[in-house]
Formats: C-alpha cells, structure tokens, sequence
C-alpha cells in the first residue's frame, strides 16, 4: 500500500494523550460528460421532467437488453490518460447487487475485479509552493441510480429515474491524504483535471461530482487505523469539514480506551458532525459477478495512442510552460491554471506583452474584479484584447499606473476601446515637463512650510508627489515628477 | 460446498423473498442438489484457461452518443402500483 508518505510533522493532530495522523482516501464519482446514457439511448440533460429522460432499459423492463455508449468509453480511456494511469485494453462489466427503489434493476452494472483504468497519480497543489503525488488505485465505469424523493408526501418516496444509467467514472485514490487540507486540494486538482479533459463539468451543485471520503487516525508511524467511509459530501468545503470532524471523532473514542467500528457515516454541515448511517446487516454483500449481458470491453492500443495525441494541455504541464515562456512565479501560475478558461484568457492577454504584467493585470484587477461582482469570464464585461490595450497605452507611457486603473472601470463598466477612451477624455499621461513644474510649482508655493520640513526630512517626497499627481488628475508621469521635484527641493 | 440453513435465509433476505422456517429445509436440500451437480464441473482443469464470454468471437457492440430515447413517460410509469405527477410511488424509505 502506498503509505510510504513520510510524516509530515505540521500535519499532526494534537490529542489529550499524544500526536495523531489523519490518513484519507477518497472515491470520487464523476459524472462523464456525454449526450445520452451509459447503456441506453436516453438524455443525461439535468433538470428534466420526473421520468422523461428514461427509456425501458433505464426503468429496466423485462428483456431490456444494455448496449455500451462509445464516447462514455472515450472520455473515460482519456481520463484515465490525464490520470497518467494503466488503460486496460480488457475490462469487464460486473452487477453489483442490492435493492433500493431507485435502481430498479436491482443491481448497478460496474466494474469490479478488471476496471477500464488501472493505477495512476494525481500532481495535487496543497498550496503555491506544496505538491504532494496522491496515487489513484483504479477508475472504473458504473451506471448511476435514480432519485428519490423523501420530503413530497407523508408516507411515500417519490422515484425520478432520469439519472438512472447515466455514466459514471468511479476514482478511487489511495489513502495518501494526510490533512483536510489535502483531502480538499485532491478534489480541486481532480475536478480541474476532468473540466480540462471536458470529460466530467464538475458540477458539485448538481451532484455531477460527488465524493466518498474515507478517514481514519493512526499514531504516527502506525499501522493503518479502522476507518469510516462518508457518503456523498457534494462540496470542496464540506469534504475539508467533514475530514476535521469526523477525525476528532475518532480521536476521542481512541484516547477514551475505545474502538471505531468499521461502518458508513453521513456528514451534517448543519451540526458540524457525522453521524452513523445506521448499518443495515449485510449492507454490504453485493454479491458481483459478471454481467451476462455484455461482453468484455475491448480496444486496441492504436485507439488509446489515437486518444493521447488528441488530449488538450493539461494543467501540470500548463503551469510549467507559464513558468518557462511568460516567466511568471509559480505561484501566478498555480493561480491561472486553475481553469482552463482562465488560463486561455491569459494567454490571449499576455501574448505579444510583458507576461508579468499581463499575469498581474489578469490575477489582481481582472479576476479580483470577476470575484468582486460574482461574474466568470464567459459573463466578463471586459475582454482579453481590451485589457490588452490597457496594457499597451501603460507600456508605452501614454497612460500612468493610476489613470491605467481608472481606464479599467470604464471599459468595464461602459466598454468601449481604451485607446480611443483615453484620447477622447484627455487621460493622457503628462510627460512634458514644463507642464509638470508649472503644477510642481504651485504646490510648493501653496505649501511653504512643508517645504522647509522636506529639506530636512527626504521622505517629505512622497507626500508631494501625491500631492501632484492628485492636481494633475492623475496624469502626470509619476517618475518625471519624482525627478523634478528633487531637483526643485534640492534633495538628493 | 454446501449450504446450512442460515446461509438459506441470508440468501434468502438478500433477494427479497419471503422464505417461511418451515420452508428452509426443503430449500436446504435442493440448494444442496444443485450446488453437488455444478460441482462436477470443478473436475476439469482449467488452468490457463479464459472464461468464455460469447460463443462466437465477437467484440461487443457500442451505440454512438446520440440521445434516440427517453420522452416516454406514459409507458415507464403505465405498471407502477402508484404514482403520482409522473413519480413512482414507493413506501417512505427513509431512515
């Protein structure tokens, strides 16, 4: 087992009688991005009307027969490559056996002993500056259930089948997680990954993405402690609470003299706890075996080599080039390749500019500003050939950092080319110095006392370089002030 | 291999059939029977051999990712014991 992490000591959980190590695996599933079901004809579209999106195999009629869908196949052989993981050229589809109202076949077609993707490893950014390699033990096929409904009627549940088959990809981690904060920067790094190979939207809200979080606590050094598995938390911060709770769960029985038992817990974020999902006996005897049904699934190698020439630059690889070719820090780089669609917005910013400053202008005004306002940049009021032209006007001195700024809140506010803005307004940086020591020099003149006080304390400068700027309106070049006004106080 | 009586009823719980007591044993023994019959079949040595999936070698066929069903609610809920708005009505099974 890939345990062989070292021990991170600021992981380290302090108890009443001596450090603990949290230690999580996760099982993600992923919903696959595709128009039509795992095994039948009918839409995945989310938010139809009860049991529209439903044909005779999802509701599982007698003599129903599965046929498999070729692009379900597709985007999980190209996960499985973006998870630098083993494509088994084989796999077999298994029935995974139990009874619920909303999988009225009575058991889950999925993969069990031989899953379409094998081991592979995750590059996860626990910060900037930290990279842990979080192992994947396998990616695996399944069908999904229905829903049900609980809070609709007094005495029934209400069965919605339109998500019953529809794809999933189940991927498994290793237990390699140390922290809330790893178990978190896994499922960001993973969703990142998917919505890059658009094989997966990510959508928590809409449970497309769902985790099972699996914690235990070990002294350090120890062997692997029992675990528990919660079910189905459906956002990044949820699973970080879940993984803190349900550790100091843990925790506590340990150091009272007791025992975890082995069992399935739901996390409340209402109540801040995890609660037992109350065991049904036998819960877990699924009883596989392979699903008469349908053939093994088979490809050949030429088919997976035709699929990894097609994937898109993922966001490892993408961050280095940023590195490399714009020369912005890393930790920029983390920042814009976070989505892909930021990362493109990026580059169309940066190309043929200074990639520092493209970098800054993206990160700080841009996407502080999409933040600020609650917008994407699919909803941007401002493109990337606009802020571009930002950039260039400040470039070339004809605009100064502040009016650069000012420049940015009317394109984004009222749109429009920042080049002829600027002309239009009269927002022209002033680099003629006469003009700028007739505006020097009544500041001095309104302002003797300072003067004086400048002599003997030089830092005084700021103070009238803000003061010029500001009659200036802003437009006079900041290091031509600077300058003159040395010279004219006779500081050096 | 055989089976006793409590792995009857587990079996049993597991597929949702009512299985009185006094049923057990009677099921006990053909379950029995029929587990000895297969078991000849653990005579042959099939070291190194592949399970068959088909009889003819063929590769499983795949559909293309076009949306060609669904949008027949009438007939998915025409044999529902209950139903309501197009729901399946099923007792509360929640915990």
């Amino acid at each position: 087992m890939a345990t062989g992490r070292a021990t991170n000591p600021k992981n380290l959980v302090k108890g009443a009688t001596g450090d603990w190590e949290i230690i999580v695996g996760m099982e993600i599933h992923a919903q696959v991005s595709s128009q039509a079901k795992l095994f039948s004809g009918a839409s995945t579209a989310f938010g139809g009307a009860p049991n529209s999106h439903v044909s005779l195999v999802d509701a599982a009629m007698p003599g129903m027969l599965p046929v498999i869908n070729e692009e379900c196949v597709r985007q999980a052989i190209r996960t499985g490559l973006g998870l630098n993981a083993k494509i088994n050229l084989k796999s077999i589809f298994d029935r995974k056996n139990y009874f619920y109202p909303d999988l009225p076949q009575g058991y889950q077609i999925s993969q069990y002993k031989n899953p379409i993707v094998g081991e592979g490893e995750i590059v996860v950014d626990v910060s900037p500056t930290e990279q842990i390699t979080v192992g994947v033990e396998r990616l695996h096929l399944e069908q999904d259930a229905g829903k049900s409904l609980h809070d609709q009627h007094p005495t029934m549940s209400l069965v919605d089948l339109n998500r019953s088959g529809v794809a999933l990809m189940e991927i498994v981690s290793r237990p390699d997680l140390r922290s809330a904060e790893e178990a978190r920067a896994y499922v960001t790094k993973l969703r990142t990954i998917l919505r890059y190979l658009g094989t997966c939207d990510g959508d928590m809200e809409k449970g497309n993405l769902r985790a099972d979080v699996n914690v235990s606590v070990r002294r350090p050094g120890e062997p692997l402690g029992t675990r528990c598995e919660i079910k189905n938390v459906n956002s990044i911060r949820f699973i970080g609470q879940a993984v803190d709770v349900e550790a100091r769960r843990q925790i506590a029985i340990l150091e009272d003299g007791g025992a975890i038992d082995q069992e399935t817990r739901l996390y409340d974020p209402a109540k801040g706890e995890t609660r037992s999902m109350r065991n049904k006996e036998e819960a877990h005897d699924y009883r596989y075996f392979p699903d008469p049904d349908l053939l093994p699934l088979e490809f050949d190698d030429a088919y997976v080599e035709t699929l990894r020439r097609d994937l898109p630059e993922l966001p490892d690889a993408k961050k280095q080039r940023f590195i490399a070719q714009y020369g912005v820090t890393p930790y920029d780089g983390a920042v814009l390749v976070g989505e892909r669609a930021s990362a493109d917005f990026f580059e169309e910013v940066a190309s043929g500019r200074d990639g520092k400053t493209a970098a800054n202008w993206v990160i700080n005004e841009f996407f502080g500003r999409l933040n600020k306002e609650g917008k994407d940049i699919d909803t941007s009021p401002i493109s990337a050939a606009q802020i571009g032209a930002i950039i260039d006007l400040l470039g070339k001195q004809v605009i100064s950092g502040k009016i650069a700024k000012d420049l940015f809140e009317i394109v984004w506010t009222e749109g429009g080319d920042p080049a002829a803005i600027v002309e239009k307004r009269g927002m022209t940086q002033v680099t003629d110095t006469g003009a700028i020591e007739k505006v020097i020099d009544a500041v001095l003149a309104a302002n003797p006392d300072k003067v004086a006080e400048a002599k003997a304390k030089p830092t005084m400068i700021g103070w009238f370089v803000g003061q010029v700027m500001k009659s200036s309106g802003g437009k006079a070049n900041p290091q031509a002030v600077n300058q003159l006004l040395k010279a004219k106080l006779g500081i050096e | 291999m055989s089976v006793d009586a409590a792995t009857v009823k587990r079996v049993a719980h597991l597929a949702r059939i009512a299985v009185s007591d006094e049923d057990v044993p009677k099921l006990q023994s053909e379950l029995n029977a029929i587990l000895a019959f297969v078991e000849q079949l653990s005579e042959v040595n099939v070291d190194g051999v592949e399970p068959m999936t088909s009889v003819l070698p063929m590769a499983m066929k795949k559909r293309q990712d076009v949306v060609t069903d669904g949008e027949i609610v009438e007939k998915i809920i025409a044999n529902a014991p209950a139903s309501q708005d197009n729901y399946f009505l099923v007792p509360k099974v929640i915990e």
